[in-house]
């Protein structure tokens, strides 16, 4: 293994081991995405009950839809948050400065960090609602096992485009010294977008077709229509395609935006 | 050996200001305005001056994280601002009010975090950490969260994390602020130790001047971003015409003491105040109120470092 991976399995194994610290808060997710997934689970089955095969969904999905949806809040941060916090806290204390002269680069240290931080928060945020929604509404498992690791593969995708988000997110803290406002916006957006509070399917004409191609339906909307069975074949490929073309545009606008950023601090200082 | 080299360096900023209600107006202000200096390998050297006096700023170009408007400027072999990564590997820096440790997580895992980041060999390594460990008495500290420990601890655990590399220089940014008496002792010895013992270059800046006095051989002053003295600590009485001061008490109040070479500074009651030129004997003046005045007791007082500064910081022209 190279030195930059072993470093970066560093900082990762560090970042999941630094949330796995955090017991109390962990436990009190835990609790709040399970209450949120009962309301939002009785909800959608009222909805469903009024509508059958809304959106083509039948019922048995729908409530599933919502058990994802719990499990992937905060794996793979819809409301940003994880390294983002870090960086805000280090822009206001001015640290920002140290980690610049530190001979390691800022992207791979904070993606290698979200990575530990999704890797222990699927394990601790993740498990516990599916299996909430499995007991008490018999949410629907996904038949073929196959579809247990491409639906893992869709939420690593996944966590790298909200990566790819939430830093260019952070960066805006170079120009604008506080990303504080940047980011209550994205959170309305992403939270819209993502699928988080409806499935795509069921937007109106235009903006369902807008949504589908945005960057934030990679979020929610296409792991769990993975995880469903829903996309099958190349639909499938096509999800994971449509991820993975996101977090590389993103990767590499944060990437763009970043030597900006450092040229800015170097050269203007700050 | 040279490891830092400064020639006419300096740094501008631009700020803009508001003026009125839209206008904005742009203003250059030099925070580094033609500095020259040379340190050689091993040395220890004080960078002091008063707040804004452009510390920060020749600390920030001598780490590559700011380029320089002008000049030429050099750390271990490297050109800072264009070659950071590597230079990164040849220096450490220790900020006083700023961490690199992992707060969340026990100082061990900081150690090995940095083992990773400088890809130091396993031996060195653990030499390094075991010699730091010793020093510093870190043993019971490794396993606990940084954000448990004091800041005296912290800063302790800092310092090691700063010289694993085994860096050519470090540099200290106020390495001793909010510390109390025995950590910031504590970690003088260890900085005397790896100049002294290992070798290492250190430059520190600090409003401490005990650290100074104890620890540097050097001490350049700079001020509004030009050098005001670089030298040893007793051509600072010399340079900021630093004056002793006389204490006398008298059988009884009187008026001020008049005598040749010496003027009063302080009356309260019986006792009195003279200040005299540093480098002038004290003989003479004593003698003078002995015979004048019923003179009952006397001491001489040393100048403190603290004055000789604070004198020389009030005489640099501004602008």
């Amino acid at each position: 293994m190279g030195s930059a991976a072993r470093l970066y399995l560093a900082i990762a194994r560090g970042s999941f081991r630094r949330y796995s610290t955090y017991r109390a808060a962990t436990l009190a997710g835990v609790f709040t995405n399970t209450v949120f997934g009962f309301i939002l689970a009785y909800t959608f089955l009222a909805l469903w009950r009024a509508r059958p095969g809304l959106g083509g969904y039948d019922t048995s999905q729908a409530v599933t839809y919502i058990w994802i949806s719990q499990s992937l809040l905060v794996t793979v941060a819809v409301w940003g948050g994880g390294f983002q916090d870090d960086v805000q806290e280090r822009f206001r204390t001015g640290d920002i400065a140290v980690d610049l002269y530190r001979p390691v680069d800022f992207l791979g240290w904070w993606l290698a960090a979200d990575l530990g931080r999704a890797a222990f928060q699927l394990l601790a945020r993740s498990v516990a609602p599916i299996t909430a929604g499995v007991l008490a509404f018999h949410a629907r498992l996904p038949h073929s096992a196959l579809t247990w690791p491409v639906f893992l593969l869709s939420v690593l995708l996944a966590v790298l485009v909200s990566f790819g988000l939430r830093y260019l997110v952070s960066l805006s803290g170079f120009w604008l010294h506080d990303s504080d406002g940047v980011r209550a916006v994205m959170l309305v957006v992403a939270m819209f977008l993502s699928g988080m509070l409806l499935p795509l399917g069921l937007f109106p004409d235009g903006l369902r077709q807008a949504a589908q191609v945005l960057p934030w339906a990679a979020l929610v909307q296409v792991p769990a229509d993975i995880f469903l069975e829903r996309s099958t074949g190349s639909q499938v490929l096509g999800g994971l395609g449509f991820q993975l073309a996101w977090a590389v545009v993103l990767l590499a606008l944060g990437r763009a935006a970043q030597l900006l950023a450092t040229r800015k601090v170097v050269v203007q200082g700050g | 050996m040279a490891l830092i080299e400064l020639e006419d360096v300096a740094r501008t900023f631009t700020i803009r200001a508001k003026v009125g209600r839209l206008r904005r107006e742009r203003r250059e202000v030099r925070a580094v305005d033609g500095l020259s200096f040379t340190v050689q390998a091993g040395e220890c050297v004080g960078y002091i001056g008063p707040n804004g006096a452009g510390k920060s700023t020749t600390i920030k170009m001598l780490t590559g994280i700011l380029v320089p408007s002008a000049g030429r400027l050099r750390v271990a072999g490297v050109d800072p601002a264009r070659e950071r990564t590597r230079l990164a590997r040849r220096i450490g820096v220790v900020f006083g009010q700023r961490t690199t440790l992992w707060w969340d997580l026990p100082l061990r895992d900081s150690y090995e975090l940095a083992r990773r980041i400088y890809r130091i060999p396993d031996a060195r390594y653990r030499a390094n950490l075991d010699r730091c460990v010793e020093l510093l008495e870190l043993g019971p500290l490794l396993d606990t969260p940084v954000r448990q420990l004091s800041l005296g601890q912290r800063m302790r655990g800092d310092l090691a994390a700063a010289l694993l590399h085994d860096p050519q220089v470090l540099y200290l940014d106020e390495p001793t602020i909010g510390l109390d008496v025995v950590s910031k002792v504590r970690v003088r010895e260890f900085l005397r130790e790896i100049n002294t013992g290992a070798g290492t270059t250190v430059l520190l800046t600090t409003h401490d001047l005990t650290d100074i006095e104890q620890l540097c051989g050097r001490v350049m002053v700079i001020d509004h971003g030009r050098m005001v003295y670089d030298g040893g600590l007793d051509g600072l009485h010399a340079t900021g015409q630093s004056e002793r001061t006389l204490v006398v008490d008298l059988a009884g109040p009187s008026a001020p003491i008049e005598v040749p070479g010496a003027r009063v500074v302080k009356v309260d009651g019986a006792r009195q105040w003279l200040a005299f030129p540093a480098e002038d004997s004290a003989a003479p003046i004593v003698a003078a109120v002995a015979a004048g005045y019923p003179l009952l007791d006397l001491s001489v007082r040393e100048p403190a470092i603290e004055d000789v500064i604070a004198r020389m910081y009030a005489k640099v022209p501004i602008g």
